[in-house]
């Protein structure tokens, strides 16, 4: 691609040779020389690690490093396609999903696969209840008492064994996973992304979980992209970057900027900076003022949007980016705060609302709220304007026909006609189709969350191009991404969310992916410019 | 019309061949004027029906709601003299604020509508009994209002007039739902109620609306009901209508998921019904086997609509699969 790579020599603790000489004990897990490819992709190549026993590994990398496949081939989900997996000694082409489980690797996943109907005990023993004898197999409540009181002891548990699991919050949730997991004997315990949902005191006591767990000899492995937490708790950090092994950082060499660093891997390139000739700000379009969403009710969030600019919104996923979309386009209820419209406040009560004032959202889930599969392009396209395709309250086809026909041109969606079913369609295609209603009814400002996520790369250019040609007919347009190249390409501002508040503000000068990276993980950018926006 | 409801009607001509050989009465004057009086009650019901599942809704009170609301009228008019004309505005705006209350839970205050609906059905015949005391309500001897029961029960060239109501309520309907802007709506939120938020459409109002449409239909068909057996135990009266009726938009097309149906399936769906019915009374079947001759039927006509669904899925599958061998799949 044409970036420079940071000198490898911040690869301070090699881990990719076996003759180091500096193991004590013997490796819990290690990885050799692994690969793995998908059709057009190389997910995971030579890559090496390896856990010791009551070790704490954090492990980073962007959206897309390669971290899912790792855990994908530890998991035993997935074969890689060359390259060794050692177990306590022994030595795997790939493991087996029955490998895995039977060598005591355990993963808590961030959606956490509990039954939230059941109690604590019945969680931790799912379908290996202690029975009493008898033809009935009744559960034996009281041996599972006895079985369940010491695991919850192990994770330091403040909740009792017979707790409801939808009782608790989500940090004993997690905790509930990790006892289960160590109630089968698990000797590494994986943990993905585990606070990235919790509140500032729950994340503490999952901390504490994890040092713990240290404490009992358990290995850890430790995804976060809240760098903080992994300076705190983690003995070494193995960083991901293109599916690569970017570097090891013993505990000595574990900071912030140096994770970060890492992570992007490259210097700028002068394309993401120099980019276009500032444009002439247009007036202010969209105003959210100190605005609270559900998910963050304690961080207010102010943003400006401009007629001709496209605001690109960075942030991790979680950071509260797609909720204030849905408060701006009516979905979710504001619960504080106020949003003005060319100046003018606006109360937007519900997406109909938003619709009725031009505010328009292409939503990140395409398929569930983005287009109606069943329905065909032409009626996709004139259902948030139906009445305007419609004499005295009746469809006309011929209307609706016109329309599609003409967006079908304008936009490039390929199918074989306007009548053709959208759940037929490619993910690329259908998303021109959601573009093209919005289109089709002169937008004020245009909202799009994760616009090209899954499309291919010819489609992604061209809702590129349709997105800078509203900005230029004086559309305000917010992009929402996660994509660090899309944001800083695209973007003629970016404002980054960290936690439910916006951390700051990038003028096309000070663009670069660790300015952004740099934001979204809290800390403040290193700016060009005193004159910078961030706060 | 779609081809299932050409499959219906094929059925509902089959089956009148068959039963017009076995016992030639089916055809005669009398038995079809009865029969399609009865359809035109039943049917009114189903399309109100209908409005609700396209939503992916479901309106269990219909029973209830013709015992209470047929009380109300014939009390309104034979005990309380009020005058038929307005009696009969009342009771359809009776209807459409029942309707609303459903819809209204169901919209904003978050109800599943099978619960709604289910709680409706145990009200309204509760406070029917209740009304009347468990008495009858009925007309007095020698009470008669002629333009209201030429309307309702009388006929017109040999057919019912509530014939010719369905007919009209049908055609009117089939309208709304087809080819108008509401009715996209309902069929939009049907298949995808999150979407067609996102789309800017006020789907609580759509829904409310479809539940009053089948308030005021319920409402009218109640009066129908009323004048046809001019006397009302509310104990009993209209017990079950709300599964003729489901049943009839299930054997029309309509999925009980929502998104899914056609309102002359509806209607063919209620004639079936009818006619199965009748075929128990003509062919001397145990009138006890009523019910399990519709059950059986409508699970078989179910079963057949599916199956071939999926044998034709599957053959559309295969012969995806055979040209696409050289070239790559699209996605």
């Amino acid at each position: 691609m044409g970036h420079r790579l940071l000198p490898r020599a911040v690869n301070y603790g090699v881990m990719t040779s076996t003759d180091s000489t500096q193991p004590t004990t013997a490796p819990f897990l290690s990885l050799e020389a692994v690969r793995k490819t998908y059709p057009g992709v190389v997910a995971l190549d030579r890559f090496s690690m390896e856990v010791r026993p009551g070790e704490v590994i954090g492990l980073v990398g962007e959206n897309g490093a390669g971290k899912s496949t790792l855990m994908k081939i530890l998991g035993g989900v997935t074969r890689p396609d060359s390259g060794t997996v050692t177990v306590d000694g022994a030595a795997h082409d790939g493991l087996t999903v029955e490998q895995s489980i039977g060598s005591g690797i355990a993963f808590v996943h961030q959606e956490l696969n509990l039954f939230e109907n059941l109690d604590v005990a019945a969680n931790i023993f799912f379908g290996r209840e202690p029975l009493r004898a008898g033809p009935l197999r009744l559960v034996d409540r009281a041996k599972l008492r006895e079985m369940v009181a010491p695991l919850l002891k192990r994770v330091g548990a403040n909740f009792s064994a017979d707790a409801p699991v939808a009782s608790l919050s989500l940090a004993q949730q997690q905790m509930v996973e990790i006892a289960k997991a160590l109630s089968i004997k698990a000797r590494l315990v994986i943990l993905d992304e585990p606070t990235s949902s919790l509140p500032m005191a729950e994340t503490e006591k999952l901390l504490d979980v994890i040092k713990g767990l240290k404490a009992q000899g358990i290995s850890v492995i430790f995804i976060s992209h809240r760098l903080h937490e992994i300076e705190r708790v983690a003995d070494r950090v193995v960083v991901l970057r293109d599916g690569t092994l970017a570097g090891t950082l013993p505990k000595s060499h574990i900071n912030h900027d140096e994770m970060v660093r890492l992570m992007i891997g490259r210097m700028l390139k002068e394309r993401e900076k120099a980019g276009e000739a500032a444009r002439a700000p247009g007036s202010v379009a969209l105003s959210a003022d100190a605005i609270r969403t559900s998910t963050y009710p304690d961080r207010p969030v102010s943003l400006e949007l401009k007629r001709g600019e496209i605001l690109g919104l960075a942030g991790l996923v979680g950071s509260g980016r797609t909720e204030l979309a849905r408060v701006l386009f009516g979905i979710d209820e504001r619960l504080a705060g106020s949003v003005a419209l060319d100046g003018k406040p606006l109360n937007v009560g519900s997406a109909a609302d938003a619709v009725a004032n031009g505010i328009f959202l292409v939503p990140e889930d395409r398929k569930l709220t983005g287009i109606l599969l069943d329905l065909s392009i032409a009626q996709n396209i004139s259902l948030p304007n139906l009445p305007a395709h419609a004499r005295r309250s009746l469809v006309s086809a011929g209307a609706e026909l016109a329309t599609a026909e003409k967006q079908k041109k304008n936009l490039g969606i390929k199918a074989p006609s306007v009548l053709t079913r959208t759940g037929t369609l490619s993910g690329g295609n259908q998303q021109k189709v959601v573009l093209a209603k919005w289109l089709a009814m002169n937008p004020k400002v245009m909202i799009l969350d994760e616009p090209t996520r899954g499309i291919d790369i010819g489609a992604k250019a061209e809702i590129y191009g349709l997105m800078r040609a509203l900005a230029d007919a004086g559309v305000a347009v917010l992009m929402i991404s996660s994509d660090m190249e899309e944001v800083i390409g695209v973007s003629d501002r970016i404002a980054v969310m960290h936690e439910g508040q916006i951390s700051g503000i990038l003028d096309k000068d000070d663009f670069s992916q660790e300015n952004v990276l740099l934001l979204a993980v809290g800390k403040k950018p290193k700016l060009l410019q005193t004159a910078g926006g961030a706060q | 019309m779609t081809k299932k409801d050409l499959g219906l009607l094929i059925l509902i001509l089959v089956v009148g061949a068959v039963v017009t050989a076995i016992n030639p009465r089916f055809l005669s004057a009398i038995n079809l004027a009865n029969t399609s009086n009865l359809v035109a009650l039943f049917g009114i019901l189903s399309i109100g029906q209908a409005f609700v599942i396209i939503t992916g809704g479901i309106e269990l009170s219909v029973g209830s709601v013709i015992a209470l609301l047929g009380t109300l009228f014939i009390d309104f008019i034979a005990v309380r003299e009020v005058s038929w004309p307005l009696a009969f505005v009342l009771i359809l705006a009776l209807g459409a604020v029942i309707g609303f209350v459903h819809g209204w839970l169901i919209t904003r205050l978050k109800l599943q509508p099978f619960v709604v609906t289910l709680c409706g059905l145990l009200i309204y015949r509760g406070v029917a009994r209740f009304y009347t005391a468990d008495g009858t309500a009925g007309f007095a001897f020698g009470q008669n209002f002629p333009t209201l029961e030429f309307l309702t029960a009388g006929r017109s060239y040999g057919l019912p007039n509530s014939f010719i109501a369905l007919i009209v309520i049908a055609i009117v309907m089939w309208v709304v739902l087809h080819r108008s802007v509401f009715g996209r709506y309902l069929y939009a939120i049907g298949k995808n109620e999150e979407a067609a938020k996102y789309s800017g459409i006020r789907t609580g109002r759509v829904i409310i609306a479809a539940y009053v449409i089948c308030g005021v239909l319920t409402a009218l068909s109640a009066i129908y009901f009323a004048m046809y057996t001019r006397s009302i135990s509310p104990a009993s009266h209209g017990q079950f209508y709300e599964l003729y009726a489901i049943a009839a938009a299930v054997l029309g097309g309509f999925s009980l998921r929502g998104g899914e149906g056609s309102l002359v399936g509806a209607v063919l769906g209620t004639v079936l019904l009818q006619e199965l019915q009748n075929l128990v009374n003509l062919l001397g079947i145990p009138s006890s086997l009523n019910f399990a001759v519709m059950g059986g039927v409508i699970l078989i006509g179910v079963l057949v609509d599916q199956q071939w669904g999926v044998f034709r899925a599957r053959r559309r599958m295969l012969e995806a699969s055979r040209r696409g061998v050289a070239g790559a799949p699209a996605e």
